[in-house]
């Protein structure tokens, strides 16, 4: 990976603009949206050939800040105005900035049909466990038994594990990271941006105004450090006794198969049938 | 052909290069039509996994510079509200065709009705005035769906096609103009440089040019309230002036907007409001009725919304009476009734059905005998 110098962020944010940004003290977003932009930047992409779509939600709100071509939408929305542009221009860079809210509660019927058409969308999700932009009500991945405003006495449910769930739908590229693992997270976003079909990156992050708050994990330092200690790479999992294995973020690439992309296949039937009688 | 097929053909000819849908009695010959055609055209068909997906998806390859439709009926329609709002928000030019279809709910998939007119105008959550186009024939309909996809580009917003069922699903000889004679209206480009170019930069018609993603401008929209640049704002200011601009430059070109049809009204004593395929029987019971020497004239709005409030002020001032059918439980009656204040309330008829039948030629030839 190329080296590239700290200041290069600045060339990639709207300075000038909307700072200071929304975002708490300790929040993660802006280390997620630091790792995009190195990784956009080391690839050398043009960024007017670039789109960031969002939902609603913190991290939703990361379009505002980086000068890309940037779309915030609707709640839970973001994958599918994602796939108009990406049907459209094909040869556009499309990246979706989401949370565990958007994407995965109000937003999951979008993320596993874009999963399963193959698409070539490159989702980030930043998994911090809460509606944080709301005051801290409970998402589906809000651990069983963890508080939030509106499971004040634990979690009943079970949570998603999001992963999974895009693998089951045909996702082709599929990968965990937490906020802390900078370096692997800015390589996990370059692959899935490189890779020809749906990929999703699950970034672990920290809310530490309100899950952590709520959870008593600490400030943020004390939530990096638990990424840190209570993380083991997917590499690792098969030399370690389960007793190990259980109750760590799993951190890896779990998947990355070529499949056919549906833009692709699109365009192979548009020459199919481009002769026939209009 | 068919009035779906009608609208589909309509929305090629306009230009129309990108469809995205769902299934839905009784529009779906559109998607069917334009999922054969729109490849053979190098434009992109995609079947989304719901309406909420489909209205997104159309206003994401609008950004980028796409002509995008999509048809619906009632309770995709119902879906698609808040995606509507954020278009218009956003002034993203798109287009949603609604076959209207009985019923709150599931209601009566195959029967028609008239119950989404004032859906069209209120349905999202918040101001957003609305431009609905609403034909009475199959080549109408024709003609209407490239109106729509015009004023969508020219006015920045997403335009609605009110469709009945009846008009969807029926078949009428239609010939067809030759393309030369279509008039095409695509939206303006900037021809600024990206560093001074806003998003929202009116001219002196209220209408500001678009950019697409991917030309070099690198703007951003959101469903905030926005500046002129695009960037979300939470000044009074900025948001009044958002949200008055959404609404100016549809009130300042009425003229272009509003399509009046009037018939017979020169001499009317009586006048017959009403808009779609319950025009078509008010036309026939206007003949019947100027046979037996009735004064009866017909008044049909071809744009709904924005009302043509100053053409039907002045055209209903020297009426006794206005009948107003329609297929619903009374919703453009309130419309007639706020502008037609000099008359009294049993001045303003309705004649309303809500079973899934028609209303008839005779139904309103009866209520013309009755009050004159």
């Amino acid at each position: 990976m190329a080296n590239i110098p700290q200041k290069i962020v600045h060339q990639y944010l709207r300075h000038d603009k909307k700072f200071p940004h929304v975002w708490c003290a300790g929040c993660s977003n802006g280390i997620v949206l630091g790792a995009i932009i190195r990784a956009i930047a080391s690839m050398n992409l043009n960024r007017d050939d670039i789109v960031m779509v969002s939902g609603i939600g913190c991290s939703s709100r990361m379009p505002v800040y980086i000068d890309l071509n940037t779309l915030h939408t609707l709640h839970g929305r973001s994958i599918a105005y994602a796939t108009g542009v990406k049907l459209h221009k094909p040869h556009m860079k499309v990246i979706v900035v989401t949370g565990d809210g958007d994407c995965t509660a109000i937003g999951g019927n979008h993320l596993i049909h874009a999963a399963r058409r193959n698409i070539d969308l490159t989702v980030i999700l930043i998994n911090n466990n809460i509606y944080g932009m709301t005051g801290g009500q409970c998402s589906p991945t809000t651990p069983h038994d963890a508080i939030a405003t509106t499971s004040p006495y634990g979690n009943i449910e079970p949570d998603f594990n999001i992963c999974n769930l895009a693998m089951g739908a045909g996702a082709s590229f599929v990968a965990r990271t937490t906020a802390f693992h900078v370096t692997e997270m800015q390589n996990y976003f370059q692959s899935a941006i490189e890779h020809p079909g749906f990929s999703l990156i699950e970034v672990v992050s920290a809310c530490p105004v309100i899950y952590g708050r709520l959870n008593k994990k600490g400030g943020a330092p004390q939530m990096m450090k638990e990424f840190r200690d209570n993380s083991i790479p997917l590499t690792a999992v098969d030399k370690l006794p389960p007793e190990k294995v259980a109750g760590k973020i799993q951190r890896g690439i779990l998947r990355k198969e070529i499949h056919p992309e549906f833009c692709s296949a699109y365009a192979d039937l548009v020459d199919r049938v481009k002769d026939k009688e209009v | 052909m068919q009035g779906n097929e009608a609208v589909a053909y309509g929305a090629l000819d306009a230009g129309v290069n990108f469809f995205a849908g769902y299934p839905i009695t009784p529009s779906t010959e559109v998607a069917e039509i334009l999922a054969a055609e729109l490849p053979k055209r190098g434009g992109v068909f995609v079947q989304m996994e719901d309406e909420i997906a489909s209205i997104c998806a159309i206003t994401g390859a609008s950004l980028a510079g796409a002509k995008a439709l999509t048809a619906t009926s009632g309770p995709g329609f119902s879906l698609m509200q808040e995606g509507i709002g954020f278009a218009k928000i956003t002034e993203t030019p798109c287009v949603v065709v609604n076959v209207q279809r009985l019923g709150p709910s599931t209601g009566m998939p195959t029967s028609p009705a008239q119950g989404d007119i004032m859906q069209a105008k209120w349905g999202s959550h918040g101001d957003s005035p609305s431009i609905v186009l609403y034909p009475d024939s199959v080549k109408e309909s024709y003609e209407l769906t490239i109106r729509a996809v015009n004023l969508a580009e020219k006015y920045r917003t997403c335009v609605i096609l009110l469709m009945d069922e009846v008009i969807g699903h029926m078949r009428e000889s239609v010939r067809l103009p030759d393309m030369a004679n279509v008039r095409v209206i695509n939206r303006i480009k900037p021809t600024v440089p990206p560093h001074w170019y806003k998003h929202y930069d009116e001219n002196q018609k209220y209408l500001s040019p678009l950019a697409s993603y991917g030309e070099g401008y690198r703007f951003h929209v959101t469903g905030l309230t926005h500046d002129a640049h695009g960037f979300p704002t939470n000044k009074s200011g900025e948001a009044a002036e958002m949200m008055e601009a959404c609404g100016r430059k549809i009130s300042y070109n009425m003229r272009d907007l509003v399509q009046i049809e009037s018939r017979d009204m020169e001499d009317a004593k009586i006048a017959i409001f009403t808009a779609g395929i319950t025009a078509r029987a008010a036309k026939a019971a206007i003949a019947m009725a100027r046979h037996e020497g009735i004064k009866v004239g017909l008044l049909r709005p071809l744009t709904i919304w924005p009302f043509p409030d100053d053409a039907v002020r002045k055209m209903l001032r020297d009426v006794d009476t206005v009948i107003v059918p329609e297929l619903n439980q009374g919703q453009m009656i309130h419309e007639i009734r706020r502008l037609t204040k000099d008359k009294s309330d049993g001045d303003v008829i309705p004649i309303q059905r809500v079973n899934g039948q028609l209303i008839t030629p005779n139904d309103i030839l009866r209520k013309i005998k009755e009050v004159c």
